[in-house]
């Protein structure tokens, strides 16, 4: 090694150390707090999860049907949501698909619910947005794996820890497009509520988010996307569902079983993004 | 007449140095050398100007002119640097520059409304809930707002359409749209950015009229931001010419085309059809400065072709043209007047010059009478104070 290279690995700044330094201080001073969150977070996940098998496959695909026609108004659209979901019964992965779709909407919800406030927040706030940049992209150019270790060491292995790390990498997309849409409103009707007399409130409310609605809807399809394809790897780490057949799959190298999980996966992207999405124009 | 609107010495400046670039309008600096030594480009400097209620006072200039600037002071869509912005609130002032935000916001949902040039509607929105926009801001209870809507969509002719989006109108709609939801507030003061500057010609043209009819039934206080000279004097009932931030002029109409205050003024009217402004009124010569003769007899033209004899009331006792007794007749019916040399027409104050020059014209050129009200004698037009308006020389 030359000298210079040599001096300067002799001072290595021992970021790894203070990493773990600081994840060994929170586990052992709040790891009763982490783990009763995990507990309450599983319990309710296992809940929502159990509570749904409880229903025939073929019925609760039948109402997710109508939930999709009473989304979009659309027959088609219903009719192949329900053929998909009847592929996913037909090749014996209801269950995992369950438990895959309860994360999956948990982990977008919860992105969206912290995410959109503050994607409105740093609209308003240029300063704030600079200051949260870094951050976001730190969030989601981290490999992922990087995270899930310190996530495990917290919250143990299962569904809370899965739902975690996946809220984790949504999180910028959904402040991202929903600061796109809030600071993208066009001036002109920004200036038209001033002129009538709105408050902040009422600017916000009445022409700021409606305005900005079609892109954070994109947002929320985006988020459901995402949480989809991050579910493999919350299978990593314990959580249930389609991505446990996936690693199972290429732990024993078993094509079939990799290949039917894998279009369970698919379909069921198709069928929540086709679901969320929102008609371009006016209409509400 | 009442004050609607007060401008009193009002200076805007866009940019950081507010104090600097102020000192440097007490200068009397122009809008470039602010910007370069501050970095602050001025929006309108020491602008004063008063509007009275009922009256449509136009803000004319070319772009970057600080006519919208100073516009936009009136409900504090700009800040005031300095100088005050008095609106009345009913029976009293409000200092829009220094009230505060309650105040504001009352003003702008009951006082002061406004119609965009992009018209500024909300797409999501149909058409009646964008007419309704401002009274839902201002917490109008429901039935009253959709009783209020329903009436202004009539009076813009829209009641079709009220359940339809707003982008699935024609342009002239939209802001048919926009302005109704200015006069759904019932705000006495109106602010118009340029509102049909982004229409095609014949609607621009329509929306004019209709905007004027309105104005005759409503009797608002409008301040109408306009580019377009010909806009500003069929509807204007005041003008206002800025350059550069400042203002330059301001008068009735056939003022500012009959005694333009300086080069940028006449450059602006070069292109104006005098015809479009000018009335009798303005091109007579008074009866005193007429060549009197004998017997009460004045001589209406230079050329004495025509004579009136006066009575002691100021009324028209008798008429000569050419050397034999001639009738006088009104312009008003000098479509219907058979073309005869016998006649002299006569016209009020408030004639537009056009028709007096149509009477000329069936008159073989003879000058034409003006009358009060009264019927009483007050001067005359003879065809070279008609030319001489017309070339405005």
């Amino acid at each position: 090694m030359d000298p210079i290279s040599k001096l300067l690995t002799d001072y290595k700044i021992p970021i790894g150390p203070w990493g773990k330094a600081f994840f060994g201080f929170l586990t052992d001073n709040f790891d009763t707090i982490f783990r009763a969150f995990s507990n309450g977070l599983n319990f309710i996940l296992d809940g929502a999860v159990n509570l749904l098998l409880m229903v025939p496959p073929v019925l609760l695909a039948l109402v997710i049907a109508i939930i999709a026609w009473f989304l979009q108004r659309s027959r088609p659209l219903a009719i192949g949501v329900f053929l998909g979901l009847i592929f996913i019964i037909n090749q014996n992965l209801w269950k995992q698909t369950v438990q895959t779709l309860v994360l999956v909407v948990a982990a977008a919800a919860a992105a969206m619910a912290i995410g959109v406030p503050l994607g409105i927040w740093a609209a308003h706030k240029p300063k704030v947005y600079r200051v949260m940049l870094p951050v976001l992209d730190l969030m989601q150019t981290l490999p992922t794996f990087v995270y899930l270790i310190p996530v495990l060491t917290l919250f143990g292995l299962g569904n809370a820890p899965g739902l975690i790390v996946t809220i984790i990498f949504v999180i910028p997309t959904a402040v991202r497009l929903t600061h796109l849409g809030v600071v993208s409103v066009p001036k002109a009707i920004i200036e038209a509520g001033e002129a009538f007399g709105a408050t902040k409130r009422q600017l916000l409310w009445k022409v700021e988010l409606p305005s900005a609605l079609p892109t954070i809807m994109a947002g929320l399809t985006q988020s459901i996307m995402l949480s989809l394809s991050m579910v493999v790897f919350a299978a990593l780490i314990g959580a249930g569902g389609l991505g446990t057949e996936i690693n199972r799959a290429l732990g024993s190298r078993r094509i079939d079983l990799g290949l039917e999980a894998g279009l369970a996966i698919v379909v069921l992207a198709i069928v929540l993004d086709r679901m969320t999405r929102i008609g371009v124009g006016g209409k509400k | 007449m009442t004050v609607a609107v007060d401008f009193k010495n009002v200076d805007i400046v866009f940019g950081a140095d507010q104090s600097g670039s102020l000192a440097l309008i007490d200068k009397g600096a122009t809008r470039a050398e602010i910007l370069e030594k501050t970095g602050n480009v001025l929006g309108c400097a020491g602008a004063s100007l008063t509007v009275h209620e009922g009256e449509i006072s136009v803000l004319m200039g070319l772009s970057g002119s600080g006519k919208s600037t100073l516009l936009r002071a009136v409900n504090r869509l700009n800040v005031v640097s300095r100088g005050q912005v008095l609106v009345k609130d009913g029976d009293r002032t409000v200092d829009v520059v220094t009230c505060d935000e309650a105040t504001l916001r009352r003003l702008r949902q009951k006082q002061v409304a406004m119609v965009f040039q992009q018209f500024g509607l909300l797409p999501w929105r149909t058409v009646e809930e964008n007419v309704g926009f401002g009274l839902e801001l201002a917490g109008v209870p429901d039935a009253e707002r959709k009783a209020r809507v329903q009436k202004q969509l009539q009076l813009v002719h829209l009641d079709q359409w009220s359940k339809k989006y707003a982008h699935e109108l024609s342009g002239g709609m939209q802001q048919r749209v926009g302005l109704a939801r200015a006069f759904a507030t019932e705000a006495p003061i109106l602010l118009m950015d340029e509102p049909f500057s982004a229409l095609d010609p014949l609607i621009r043209t329509k929306l004019q009229d209709e905007l004027l009819q309105l104005q005759a039934e409503l009797k608002k206080t409008i301040i109408f931001v306009s580019h377009d000279l010909e806009e500003a004097l069929k509807i204007g009932s005041h003008i206002t010419i800025m350059e550069g931030g400042r203002i330059v002029q301001t008068g009735a109409p056939e003022d500012i085309v009959l005694r333009p205050a300086n080069d940028y003024v006449r450059d602006f009217i070069a292109n104006v059809n005098p015809l479009s402004v000018l009335t009798a009124w303005n091109v007579m010569r008074d009866r005193r400065d007429l060549e009197q003769g004998d017997d009460g007899w004045v001589w209406l033209d230079r050329r004495k072709t025509t004579r009136f004899k006066i009575d002691a009331h100021g009324l028209v006792a008798a008429a000569e043209r050419d050397g034999k007794p001639a009738v006088w007749v009104s312009c008003a019916d000098v479509e219907r007047q058979p073309e005869e040399g016998s006649q002299v027409f006569w016209a009020n104050p408030g004639t537009p010059l056009k028709t007096v020059m149509l009477a000329m014209h069936r008159s073989q050129t003879a000058p034409v009478a003006l009358f009060d009200e009264g019927s009483r004698f007050v001067g005359a037009i003879g065809i070279r104070d008609v030319l001489s308006a017309v070339l405005r020389r």
